[in-house]
């Protein structure tokens, strides 16, 4: 058993209004020194066996072809310990 | 000889397919329902996929309604040349499944925008708008939260310079996309998909803002008779 986190991100060229709003939102609830947010996606895998180079391979394999649309995000795949 | 046989697809959340099967009447068209759970197209002469929510829009719009047992029919015989529409969500899904360049994001002003919009119509050479004048303007109903449409740089320049924009937004961009593109094809021309409704803009009475849309059905059947 493990669990595997894919982490889903839109590409830094493409504009993210949500998190924008994020952004603005934080100094009216007086929050200060940030100067950007970025809003994504976290999607926690559990696995029947274990997170090996086979496992995570198809992970990877999930993320391109369903978890992200590889157009507009970029993902990364990392084992949770 | 029989009418041209025109398929309106349905996902769990689609929600303007009776608008579409009911312009595709209009022309003189038969409307096929096309269930996203079967393997079978019904030998129909063109799809429409229509707007809505499928599947609750999770994940991503279109993300999961791309993956229908009914897409993997529509994917191979759109390749092979099958005219194919979508507007809104069926716009989303051809995206999703790589059938058309490019994504659909999130508006840029977050909110969900519903109005009548200009467009106009940028090239002729489809088989949805072949019934258009090039530079022709129209207006259209726009109903969507998530219609910006964006591209990589590169495959903007190309979609330009191929004259792939089909319709771009005037008088106003609703969403934020990038050129204004309102909607695109791909190279040959027979798959299009573009953000406004032109199956809610084809009769009078209830038509707002008129019945400018029904040149995207004209021109379909127009297209499968000349065949």
């Amino acid at each position: 058993m493990a669990r595997v986190i894919v982490d889903v991100m839109l590409k830094p060229e493409i504009l993210d209004p949500q998190g924008q709003a994020v952004a603005r939102a934080l100094p009216r609830l007086g929050f200060s020194g940030v100067s950007a947010v970025r809003q994504g996606k976290r999607f926690e895998l559990e696995l029947d066996g274990p997170a090996d180079e086979a496992a995570i391979a198809d992970v990877r394999k999930m993320a391109e072809t369903l978890l992200a649309n590889t157009v507009i995000e970029d993902f990364t795949v990392r084992v949770e310990q | 000889m029989s009418a041209a046989r025109v398929g309106v697809v349905t996902f769990p959340g689609t929600l303007d397919d009776q608008d579409a099967a009911r312009a595709v009447r209009l022309v003189g068209g038969e409307a096929v329902p096309l269930w996203h759970a079967d393997r079978d197209l019904k030998g129909v002469d063109a799809v429409f996929l229509p707007g809505g929510f499928s599947y609750g829009d999770y994940l991503r719009c279109g993300a999961i309604s791309r993956f229908a047992p009914l897409m993997e029919e529509i994917v191979p015989a759109a390749r092979a040349g099958l005219p194919v529409l979508g507007t809104c969500n069926g716009f989303q899904i051809l995206c999703e499944a790589h059938l058309l360049p490019g994504a659909l994001t999130r508006n840029a002003s977050l909110h969900y925008v519903c109005r009548d919009q200009r467009v106009r119509i940028e090239t002729a050479d489809t088989a949805w708008t072949n019934a258009y004048e090039a530079g022709q303007e129209i207006t259209l109903p726009v109903k969507h939260g998530e219609g910006r449409y964006v591209a990589d740089a590169e495959t903007l320049a190309e979609l330009e310079a191929q004259g792939r924009v089909v319709v771009r937004y005037v008088g106003g961009n609703p969403n934020g996309s990038l050129n204004d593109i309102a909607g695109v094809r791909n190279e040959a021309g027979n798959v299009v998909g573009l953000m406004p409704h032109p199956e809610h803009a084809v009769e009078e009475l209830v038509g707002a803002p008129g019945t400018d849309g029904l040149g995207f059905f004209t021109s379909v059947l127009k297209k499968l008779v000349d065949a």
